[in-house]
């Protein structure tokens, strides 16, 4: 019974995963280009889900951690001429460090404390930026060099390679989350956001928990803004601004907290919305605000929450 | 002058925060937007009106506030108290409030700042510098208003009831005290006090839909520091912050002070949850 389940869970991601494969012969170049910038950004949302979904912490500065990867990547490309594959690695573990010294610090409070820390922390990161615009060129941003965009001998700016590699991205994050929801590890994390007291009580050592959750988010999303600059070419301060540190979490609450294709079922519904509003009026930004207060009141656990709750008891 | 002026405004809009924190454990995102709609509103009724300038503002400082606290009103109605002022969800459907007023402006009032005219135009003129006679005046009507603010809170029935909900709103339930009229009042006056701190302010400083950004999180920093919930707390770190924001940035280059103003605050609530003057447990 139980392997049953597991098949039938994994069948569905592999299937997925199979899907947007075939789909980039077939879709148009717009559509192309759309896509493999929507997995990237998944990825970053699944990242902020593992902190979100599964632990149970708002977090309001995940656009620091983002930026890490994007900025450890970018800056090494930059100033190093570093190839993609030392940048995505250096940014990864970049993001994880970073996630754990800011949570030593935020994991100290709790609910709106640590909201307003994560935020605080993600504003000096997102200053200092700034502060350092010599050399990261500020709101500006600056081109990643072609050059340097290779991985294992092939350009990135090719729009075949750059959607293999968003899409390499993509599974990898589905793996972890997928491996993170199935583990013991993943049921301590939903054991504390159900219960925190009674998780300590039981003799866990919940801050630990909590640390390994936002250092592992930490990195996943770094691996995100590191793929974003490699396959995008483009770092500025407004991508790790505080809009980047809600978006995550409009994603994730759209698709469904704490489910593993939630966040990329999210992130395509709002990057289409988006991209459809913003054709007729420059204040796109009204149909976030609006899709943000319809989710907290009609639809709290998002499209695969919801559906996991009706039909999909199996779904992780 | 200009710091007393920034401290006096600061003063109103966090005190509008801090209530609506206090009273309602509701932390309000869009605090900035109702800011910037107190403004915006302020320039629409003087350039509606046309008139002399001192009516005009004394029109504008009555109309915008209400306005305001119409909005909020309807936004408290509608939305958070079907949230059950949970306190994520609110913080998330304030975000969606935030960009949905912050958007409305930008495609009613235009991306560009526009002036209004202060009301008052004299100087008192000492004989080694000069103070403008509007900003005297800013600081003075938001003393009044503080002192106003109190008194309500200390003196009057409405007041006693806004306290007992504070303290423990299912025993001010149980005697009689309408808690949800006092939760959507106060969310309204909350906003207003913010409008209000707009409407003093836009004269020196023009109207613009992204101005309510500052405001927000400086009137953050000084809710935290003053003591989350707590009001005289909250207006001494105001006149603190207020009158220091120059003195910083006399020092460190502008964008260095603000990221030591931003660590220190993250600070504070990771070493002391309760802030600086608080007492009791966020």
């Amino acid at each position: 019974m139980i392997t049953r389940v597991l098949d039938r869970a994994a069948l569905l991601h592999v299937a997925v995963l199979a899907l947007l494969f075939v789909l980039q012969f077939v879709l148009p170049d717009y559509h192309h280009v759309n896509l493999a910038r929507v997995m990237v950004l998944a990825s970053f949302a699944a990242g902020y889900n593992i902190v979100f979904g599964y632990a149970g912490m708002l977090s309001l500065g995940h656009a620091m951690f983002f930026g890490a990867g994007l900025y450890t990547a970018g800056l090494l490309a930059q100033y190093a001429g570093a190839g993609a594959a030392a940048g995505f690695t250096l940014a990864v573990v970049a993001g994880a460090l970073f996630a754990a010294l800011v949570g030593l610090l935020a994991l100290r409070t709790t609910g709106v404390s640590f909201m307003i820390v994560t935020l605080m922390f993600a504003q000096a990161a997102y200053l200092a930026i700034h502060y350092f615009g010599d050399y990261t060129r500020s709101d500006e941003g600056f081109v990643v060099p072609g050059a340097t965009r290779r991985l294992f001998g092939l350009a990135l700016i090719d729009p075949a390679t750059r959607y293999f590699a968003a899409l390499a991205l993509f599974a990898a994050t589905v793996a972890v989350c997928y491996a993170v929801a199935r583990s013991a590890f993943g049921r301590v994390l939903a054991a504390i956001r159900e219960n925190e007291e009674r998780t300590r009580m039981l003799g866990y050592d919940v801050f630990g928990y909590k640390l390994a959750a936002l250092a592992l988010s930490g990195a996943v999303s770094a691996a995100a803004g590191a793929a974003y600059a490699m396959l995008f070419g483009y770092v500025g301060a407004g991508l790790a601004s505080i809009q980047y540190s809600i978006y995550p979490l409009l994603w994730v609450l759209m698709g469904g907290a704490a489910t593993v294709l939630g966040p990329f079922l999210g992130t395509l519904a709002m990057f289409y919305l988006v991209d459809i509003a913003s054709g007729f009026t420059s204040a796109y930004l009204l149909f976030v605000g609006l899709a943000l207060i319809a989710l907290v009141l009609f639809f709290p656990k998002g499209v695969l929450g919801a559906l996991r709750e009706r039909a999909l008891p199996w779904l992780p | 002058m200009e710091g007393a002026v920034g401290a006096a405004v600061l003063a109103l809009t966090a005190l509008g925060l801090s209530l609506v924190f206090g009273v309602m454990r509701v932390v309000n995102v869009a605090h900035g937007e109702f800011f910037m709609l107190g403004a915006v509103i302020a320039w629409w009724v003087t350039d509606l009106l046309g008139i002399h300038p001192a009516l005009g503002f004394l029109a504008a400082i009555a109309v915008a506030p209400a306005m305001v606290g119409i909005v909020a009103g309807l936004a408290e109605r509608l939305v958070l108290r079907r949230l059950g002022y949970d306190p994520e969800a609110t913080i998330v459907a304030t975000i969606g409030l935030l960009y949905v007023i912050q958007q409305a402006a930008l495609s009613t009032f235009g991306p560009d700042a526009r002036p209004v005219q202060p009301p008052v135009d004299f100087r008192i003129q000492l004989p080694w510098f000069g103070w403008s006679g509007y900003k005297l005046l800013v600081v003075a009507a938001a003393a009044a208003l503080l002192l106003g603010v109190w008194w309500v809170l200390a003196r009057t029935r409405v007041g006693l009831m806004m306290r007992a909900t504070q303290l423990d709103a299912e025993t001010a339930r149980a005697f009689a005290i309408p808690v949800d009229r006092v939760y959507g009042g106060v969310f309204a006056f909350g906003a207003m006090l913010a409008a209000l701190g707009a409407v003093l302010v836009v004269p020196i400083q023009q109207a613009h839909y992204l101005m309510g950004h500052d405001p927000l999180l400086l009137s953050f920093i000084v809710v935290i520091i003053g003591g989350l919930g707590s009001l005289r707390g909250t207006v001494l770190a105001a006149v603190v912050i207020g009158m220091s924001d120059g003195i910083i940035s006399v020092f460190f280059s502008p964008t260095l002070a603000k990221i030591l103003a931003t660590l220190l605050v993250a600070m504070v609530l990771v070493v002391r949850p309760t802030g600086l003057f608080g007492t009791r447990a966020a």
